[in-house]
């Protein structure tokens, strides 16, 4: 084999005083060669993100890098001036962030910006900037490649921006491109198409990937070679076969075994069961007044939708960003105003309800949202949170407080949280008190909001048994909405499919999945990553071997 | 990547006076802050002589350092008051402005403000061309005109200030509140019934808490000033009152030969409004870190 294209030998990142743990990163060492894709996996705050920031050298001034090297071409990235790193950026090495948005400027046009990294490392004359600018937006395959050159940012779709970092990226051929986590924040039939792209380049290119990513999914899709980072240390280390199917460290096979199954096998559940909620042609448009001469006109945000929900049963909502799931969710427990439309709660409509209805009928159905940051008040402490809905519904408060207890026990957390501001928790231990303080007025309907998805797979796959344990426990009913395929199959009894603001298809899971009627399922389908690999099941192989690794 | 510190194990109030505590411009603008608020308070106490009492046979004495007498260390005015007691007890009426008007405009702003961004629609309509009205009329000639029309006091002076100096509130607490009513833990108590008075005032106001303090030192600020000014003009806090903005028109026309008369007023002022200033940068220093995390 040739040199490799990057080598990082023994690298450790300290952090500083007062962290966690001593070091970001811990004695790393890895190899990347031309044309191999390299991915780095690990849950949020393993060192991933360190790891690639070291290797651009542009880790935070709080971090400094107490020993080991990087070797890129032979020479080491650490021992060089400020300088010369600036002139290794973009030409020789290129990286590719998670956010497009925030990595292009709004204020020049994609061309402007791509031109850019040739005005800032090479000397070709305008006419020449041009033409390979148009070359490498055709490259990353961009419909029309004049007209994206000529647009701002802005204009462009979120799966487009990143075609147009990786164009930046890829603008002078560097032999290594770093990406972290490039995918996470588009969609998934966007994500397949980028991640179809970069196995193209490193034919085409022969460059060096690192892939940093959380998604097993996403890593059994690309990576040649797999490395599995756990507060700042390898722990395991391999190719994508040996890593994917044979892990040999029980963290590799916890994280593996907490990706979402696909296609897990139902027990059918009896579906002649009372409905506890009906939802008839309800709709959302939004008008946008005049402005400017321009006529005013609708934009159906929703069309007209209906569903019902069994007793006991788990529906599940399913889209991509834009399909109208969070508007439908939103109008039908009226923190919007729907357009039109009946929603049956207990009986009662609640589109038709006065504001002190409102109050009664909202006690059958609670809600779980996404941002664990977002949906809990930084300045109350849990327990004032938690009882806030017990005590609008009239019970005192000391009896409210012992409600708490039991159902933070009931979530898997101290009592003492109680007494404790959100600041002090995690995202996982945030969406949990956001399920307990749901469930203090003993609703009849969860709904959860993508209530899973921002957080990592093994804490993602605690609250979902979570939540199915008390969906049994309780005789809840839930709606489940999520962008994510893998994780609607693990909890839903029936899925809807939305797109652009319409039911598209909608059925028992299990026929959903394996009989898709309607041609975006059927694309959604076949954009979910990692289908060539059989997840192996992890009770079957042979006992993990203790010796690597951290105790 | 995420570093939990020790700190992140204490409760918000607590972290906050942690850091409060570390910050060095805090800490020196409050001291002087806290050295000026007890000087106005034990005024009686520190004060050599009283400040309205005049006499002829000490009048234009210079200060110490220019070679006056220890029994005058600001030296007189020129009818012969005692610069020094005039000083003390002028800070007892720039304080009172200060904070009197600033709360009340505070008190009119933050409903404005809460309101338009809480409720939205018409009722923001309606706060937002308020807002405009406001910020359409130049607070210095309004007041000069108020004041002139029902006479200066130092209760007239309050008052008007007071009415006039809410915009800012208005304008940061809107749009604070707009931020904080997209949040979903406002949408989680509107799910648990908390009807909307309680929203306000359990999840908003805390929440929008931090931008109220830092306006209110502004304008404390501010309203020191103005007050200063209109006393200059001779329409604010009238004589013989000892009003540091008075004393400066009062010296003025000493300016020329007798310099202290408006170098010490004027010093007096600046460090107090500077303190509030710094005391306000601070305050926002403090708070702000500790958003979503």
């Amino acid at each position: 084999m040739r040199d490799p294209v990057l080598s990082i030998s023994d690298l450790t990142v300290d952090l500083p005083k007062g962290g966690d743990r001593p070091h970001a990163v811990e004695r790393l060492s890895l190899e990347i060669g031309a044309g191999e894709i390299v991915c780095i996996v690990g849950e949020s705050g393993s060192g991933k993100s360190i790891t690639s920031f070291a290797t651009m050298a542009l880790l935070p001034k709080a971090l400094k890098v107490s020993s080991g090297s990087i070797l890129f071409e032979g020479r080491d990235i650490l021992k060089m001036s400020e300088r010369e790193h600036a002139r290794l950026r973009g030409h020789r090495m290129a990286m590719i962030f998670q956010e497009p948005m925030t990595a292009l400027n709004p204020c020049y046009t994609v061309g402007d910006q791509i031109e850019e990294v040739f005005r800032s490392h090479t000397d070709f004359p305008a006419s020449e900037r041009k033409t390979r600018t148009l070359a490498l937006l055709e490259e990353v395959r961009m419909p029309d490649p004049p007209r994206i050159y000529a647009s701002y940012p802005h204009q462009l779709s979120g799966g487009q921006r990143q075609r147009v970092v990786i164009a930046m990226a890829l603008a002078l051929d560097p032999p290594l491109l770093i990406a972290d986590e490039p995918t996470t924040a588009l969609d998934v039939t966007t994500q397949a198409q980028i991640l179809a792209m970069f196995r193209e380049l490193r034919q085409t290119r022969g460059a060096g990937i690192m892939l940093v990513t959380h998604d097993f999914d996403v890593v059994a899709e690309v990576a040649d070679k797999v490395v599995v980072m756990r507060k700042g240390r390898v722990v395991e280390q391999g190719t994508a076969e040996e890593v994917l199917n044979h892990p040999q460290h029980p963290y590799t096979r916890q994280l593996i075994d907490a990706v979402p199954r696909r296609r897990g096998e139902k027990t059918e559940r009896p579906s002649k069961r009372a409905s506890v909620l009906s939802v008839e042609k309800l709709e959302k448009t939004y008008l946008v007044p005049t402005r400017f001469g321009r006529p005013a006109r609708q934009v159906a945000a929703l069309k007209p939708a209906s569903f019902e929900l069994r007793q006991g049963e788990t529906l599940g909502i399913v889209g991509e960003s834009g399909s109208g799931k969070s508007t439908l969710v939103r109008a039908m427990l009226r923190l919007i105003e729907p357009t039109g439309g009946k929603v049956v709660i207990d009986g009662r409509d609640v589109t038709q309800a006065s504001r002190a209805e409102l109050r009664a009928i909202r006690r059958h159905i609670q809600i779980v949202f996404q941002d664990p940051y977002g949906s809990l008040n930084p300045r109350r402490t849990i327990g004032d949170q938690l009882i806030e809905g017990p005590v609008n519904f009239g019970v005192s408060s000391a009896e409210a407080m012992r409600k708490a207890r039991e159902l933070v026990r009931i979530v898997r957390l101290e009592e003492d949280v109680l007494h404790r501001y959100p600041n002090q928790f995690s995202g996982g231990q945030r969406q949990r008190l956001c399920i307990a303080r749901a469930l203090m007025v003993e609703p009849r309907i969860l709904v959860a909001d993508e209530a899973v998805s921002a957080l990592d797979v093994s804490v993602q796959k605690e609250v979902l048994k979570l939540l199915a344990e008390i969906r049994d426990r309780m005789g809840l009913s839930m709606l489940f909405i999520t962008h994510d395929l893998r994780v609607a199959a693990e909890v839903s009894d029936h899925v809807i499919v939305m797109s652009q603001g319409e039911i598209v298809e909608r059925g028992p899971i299990d026929r959903v999945f394996a009989d898709p009627q309607h041609s975006y399922t059927r694309q959604l389908l076949a954009a979910m990553p990692g289908q060539g690999w059989e997840v192996p099941d992890i009770s079957t192989l042979a006992p993990a071997a203790i010796n690597g690794g951290t105790p | 990547m995420t570093v939990v510190t020790e700190a992140a194990r204490q409760s918000p109030k607590r972290q906050m006076f942690d850091r409060a505590l570390r910050h060095r411009g805090l800490l020196f603008s409050s001291s002087i802050l806290l050295a000026i608020v007890l000087i106005a308070i034990f005024a009686p106490l520190i004060a050599p002589y009283d400040p309205y009492k005049q006499s002829l046979v000490a009048r234009l004495k210079p200060p110490v350092w220019l070679g006056g007498s220890w029994a005058h260390p600001f030296g007189t005015d020129a009818l012969g008051r005692d610069l020094l007691s005039r000083l003390v007890f002028g800070a007892r009426v720039s304080l009172l402005i200060g904070v009197v008007s600033a709360s009340v405009s505070a008190v009119i702003g933050t409903v404005l403000g809460i309101s338009a961004g809480f409720f939205g629609g018409g009722v923001d309509r309606f706060v937002q061309y308020l807002i405009n009205v406001r910020l359409a009329m130049p607070v210095i000639l309004v007041a000069l005109a108020s004041v002139s029309l029902l006479g200066g006091s130092m209760m007239v002076v309050i008052m008007v200030l007071g009415l006039l100096l809410w915009d800012r509130f208005a304008v940061v607490l809107r749009a604070a509140t707009m931020q904080v009513r997209s949040m979903e833990y406002i949408a989680a108590a509107e799910m648990l019934g908390a009807r909307r008075r309680r929203i306000v005032w359990k999840d908003v106001l805390p929440n929008v808490m931090n931008h109220l303090i830092v306006i209110l030192t502004l304008e404390m600020a501010h309203a020191i000033i103005l007050e200063a000014a209109l006393s200059f003009l001779g329409l604010g806090v009238q004589p013989p009152t000892p009003s540091w903005g008075l004393m400066l028109s009062e010296g003025k026309e000493m300016l020329l030969f007798d310099s202290w008369l408006i170098m010490i007023p004027g010093v007096a002022l600046f460090v107090l409004v500077f303190a509030i200033n710094m005391f306000g940068d601070g305050i926002r220093d403090v708070t702000a870190p500790e958003g979503r995390n």
